[in-house]
C-alpha cells in the first residue's frame, strides 16, 4: 500500500512536534525514520498508525484519505518499542489475538486461526514456545512475538517503533537481517523508527532523516550518506571532520592551508568543509603543497579498519582519519609521527544554511 | 537464534533474592527478637484479645441464647438490610471505581487532578459529616425536603439514605486500588489491542480487565468490608428504626445500650466472622496476585 503524508503538523502544548511534513511512500518500500530523540519520528509513526491525532494535514493510504479513521480500521501492524505483549496471554494467544477479536462474520474458524498462528510462530522460530508467557521470554524472543502478532492480521503497512532499541548488539544485528529478509518475502510496506544511523543504513531502502520536527533529507542510504543535504545529516550519519575557513574563488582558505573546492564559486567569509574520516588522505612525506602537517595522537586498530586520531600542527584542532589495514601497513606510521593530510572529498556548507 | 531461557531454573533465584534480607540491615538477635515480641504482644493485646472476648461473651449464656440472639426478628432484619446494602453498594462502587480509574489513567483532560482529589474526599471527611450532608440535602428541613415530601419520596431514615451515605463513604476503595496499578501498566497494551483491530469494549474485556483483576478484587473486598461495617454515616441517616433501618452495626449499638450484652456480642461475633473471612480472601488474592 502506498502512503502519502501531506503537510502534517502536530503540537503537544507549546512543543511543535512536527511541522509541515510531506512524504510519499510507495507500495512495498522499507523506510527508516531516522533522527535524534525529540525529532518527531515516533510521533509521525504514531500518527500514521492513528494512535495519535494530527493538527493539520492529511494521511492518505492508497490515495484514500484516512486522516480521521480509527487505528482499528487502518489495517496496520504496529510493533511497539517495548513490545506491549499481552502479559496474561501465552505466546500463542498473543499472536492469535488480532484474529480472535474480529467481528463474528469476518472471524476465521478456530482451526484456521491455529493454523495461521502456528505458521507465523514457525516463521519467527518460536513454535516450541507457544505456551510460554511473555515474562518467560528473552528480549529478542518477545520482539519476534510482537512481530508475529502484528503480521497475523495481514497488515497493509507494518509500523515499527525502535524495533531493536532494547536489545543487545548481537541480537539486534540478527533481527535486523531477519527483518530485511522478511520484508523481501512479504513485500509489505514497512516503516521503522530508529535513532541508530547504522541500523537505518543497513536495513532500509530509503531513509527519512528528521530533526526538530522537520524532514532534513529523504533518500536511499547511499544518497544520504554520500550526499548529505545539510550539516545536520552529515553530522548525524557517521563521524565527520570540520574545516572552518573562508570561501573565495573556489578555494577554502584556513590560515596558510588552502583546499581546492572548484564546485563552490561564490565567496563567503565563513564556510565549513565537512569531511568523512575515510576521505582524509594521509602521506608520510609531503608530495604536494595542498596538504597540512599533523601529529598522530592515537591509533585504534579495529580489525580491517584503522582509526587514526591526529592533531593539526598549525591550529589547535583534532582530526579523525580512517584507513584500511593494508594502507596503514604500507604507510608504516606510528604514534607521535608527523604526517601530511589532505581532504580527498569535502562538502562545504555556509553557516546560514544551518542556522536551524 | 537465541537459546530459550530456562525459566524454571530462574524462578527460585528471584524468590530467594526477595526472601534474603539485605546484609546491611542485619541486626543483632536481641534487637530482632525484642521487636518481634513487641509486635506480637501488641497484636495480641489489641486484636486477638478483643476478638476472643467477643466470642466468649457471645457464648456466655450458652449456645441456645446465642442462636436466639441472632435469629431474633430485629437481628435478622438488620442482617438482611446490611446484605441488601452490600449487594447494591459494592457493585455500584465497583463500576464507578473502574470507570474513574480508567478515565484518570488512560486519558488526559483538564480537571484530572481535581477528580483525583475528589475521589479522596471521603477518606478526609468524617463519616458523621457525610451522613449530615444527606440530612441537610434530603431531610425534612433540607434543601429538597419539601419537594421530596410533596412527591412522597423517602430518602432519609429509609433505605435510599443508607445507600447514599454508604456509597459516599466507600467509593474511594476500588478507584484508589486501581489507579496506581493502571498507571504502572500504562496504555501500550490497550494501544496494541486497538491497532490489532479490537473494539474499545473488547480491549477492556480482554486486555485491561485481566490485567487489573487481582487489584480489582482486592478493592472490592476492602469496599465490601467497609460497607458491612460502616457506622457513623449510616447512624446519622438511618433514624434507627428497629427492624427497618438498622444495619448490623447499628443493631449492635442499640442492643448494647439496652444492656443486652450477650445479644450485642452475638451479632458482633457474626460480623467478626465476616471480617475474618474477608481477611482470608484478601490474603488468598494477594498470594494469587503475587504468583502472576
Amino acid at each position: 500500500m502506498s502512503i502519502q503524508v501531506q503537510n502534517v503538523s502536530k503540537r503537544f502544548g507549546s512543543f511543535q512536534a512536527l511541522s509541515d511534513i510531506s512524504i510519499d511512500i510507495e507500495s512495498g518500500e522499507l523506510i527508516a525514520l531516522l533522527g535524534p530523540s525529540g525529532s518527531g519520528k515516533t510521533t509521525l509513526l504514531r500518527i500514521l498508525a492513528g494512535l495519535e491525532g494530527l493538527d493539520e494535514g492529511a494521511i492518505l493510504f492508497d490515495g484514500e484519505n484516512i486522516t480521521g479513521v480509527s487505528p482499528k480500521e487502518r489495517k496496520i501492524g504496529f510493533v511497539f518499542q517495548h513490545y506491549a505483549l499481552f502479559r496474561h496471554m501465552t505466546v500463542f494467544d498473543n499472536v492469535a489475538y488480532g484474529l480472535k477479536v474480529r467481528p463474528r462474520k469476518e472471524r476465521p474458524s478456530k482451526a484456521e486461526i491455529a493454523k495461521k498462528v502456528n505458521e507465523l510462530l514457525s516463521l519467527v522460530k518460536l513454535d516450541n514456545l507457544a505456551d510460554r508467557y511473555p515474562s518467560q521470554l528473552s528480549g529478542g524472543q518477545r520482539q519476534r512475538v510482537a512481530l508475529a502478532r502484528a503480521l497475523a492480521v495481514e497488515p497493509k503497512v507494518l509500523l515499527l517503533d525502535e524495533p531493536f532499541g532494547a536489545l543487545d548488539a548481537k541480537v539486534r544485528k540478527e533481527l535486523r537481517r531477519w527483518l530485511r529478509k522478511l520484508h523481501n518475502e512479504f513485500h509489505v510496506t514497512s516503516i521503522f523508527v530508529t535513532h541508530d544511523q547504522e541500523e537505518a543504513l543497513d536495513v532500509a531502502n530509503r531513509i527519512i532523516v528528521m530533526n526538530n520536527g522537520k524532514i532534513e533529507q529523504i533518500g536511499t542510504p547511499d544518497e544520504v550518506y554520500e550526499n548529505p543535504k545539510s550539516p545536520f545529516v552529515y553530522d548525524f550519519l557517521g563521524n565527520v571532520n570540520l574545516f572552518r575557513g573562508r570561501l573565495h574563488n573556489g578555494k577554502l582558505t584556513q590560515g596558510q592551508f588552502e583546499i581546492d573546492v572548484p564546485t563552490y564559486l561564490d565567496s563567503h567569509e565563513e564556510a565549513v568543509g565537512y569531511v568523512r574520516p575515510h576521505d582524509i588522505h594521509i602521506e608520510k612525506v609531503q608530495t604536494s603543497n595542498d596538504t597540512v602537517a599533523a601529529t598522530i595522537v592515537h591509533i585504534h586498530l579495529l580489525g580491517p579498519v584503522v582509526q587514526i586520531e591526529l592533531k593539526r600542527d598549525d591550529i589547535d584542532e583534532y582530526l579523525e582519519a580512517e584507513v584500511t589495514k593494508e594502507h596503514f601497513n604500507q604507510l608504516g606510521i606510528k604514534k607521535g609521527d608527523i604526517v601530511y593530510i589532505r581532504p580527498k572529498q569535502l562538502k562545504v556548507f555556509i553557516p546560514e544554511d544551518f542556522s536551524i | 537464534m537465541t537459546k530459550p531461557i530456562e525459566v524454571k531454573q530462574d524462578a527460585p533465584i528471584v524468590i530467594n533474592r526477595t526472601a534474603t534480607k539485605s546484609y546491611a540491615l542485619q541486626e543483632s538477635a536481641i534487637v530482632k527478637w525484642s521487636l518481634i515480641t513487641i509486635s506480637l504482644l501488641f497484636l495480641a493485646l489489641f486484636l486477638i484479645l478483643p476478638l476472643i472476648t467477643i466470642f466468649v461473651t457471645a457464648l456466655e449464656k450458652g449456645w441456645d441464647t446465642y442462636v436466639a440472639s441472632i435469629t431474633h426478628p430485629d437481628a435478622l432484619a438488620a442482617i438482611k438490610l446490611t446484605l441488601t446494602v452490600v449487594l447494591i453498594v459494592v457493585p455500584l462502587n465497583t463500576i464507578f471505581g473502574v470507570a474513574a480509574a480508567w478515565v484518570i489513567t488512560k486519558f488526559n483532560f483538564k480537571g484530572k487532578n481535581l477528580l483525583i482529589t475528589l475521589i479522596d474526599l471521603p477518606f478526609a471527611v468524617s463519616p458523621v459529616i457525610a451522613g449530615l450532608i444527606f440530612i441537610l440535602l434530603f431531610g425534612a428541613q433540607g434543601l429538597f425536603g419539601d419537594w421530596l415530601f410533596a412527591n412522597d419520596i423517602k430518602i432519609v431514615f429509609a433505605l435510599p439514605g443508607i445507600l447514599l451515605a454508604t456509597i459516599f463513604v466507600t467509593f474511594p476503595f476500588v478507584a484508589r486500588e486501581l489507579i496506581p496499578l493502571m498507571q504502572m501498566q500504562g496504555v501500550t497494551e490497550e494501544e496494541a489491542s486497538i491497532s490489532l483491530g479490537a473494539s474499545g469494549f473488547k480491549t477492556f474485556w480482554l486486555v485491561t480487565l485481566p490485567n487489573i483483576k487481582w487489584g480489582l478484587l482486592y478493592g472490592i473486598i476492602l469496599c465490601n468490608a467497609r460497607t458491612i461495617g460502616e457506622f457513623g454515616a449510616v447512624s446519622v441517616v438511618s433514624g434507627h428504626i428497629r427492624g427497618l433501618t438498622n444495619t448490623m452495626p447499628l443493631h449492635i449499638e442499640i442492643l448494647y445500650n439496652e444492656y443486652q450484652f450477650t445479644a450485642a456480642f452475638a451479632v458482633a461475633s457474626l460480623m467478626s466472622i465476616l471480617a475474618i473471612i474477608t481477611i482470608i480472601i484478601k490474603n488468598i488474592i494477594e498470594w494469587k496476585a503475587k504468583e502472576v
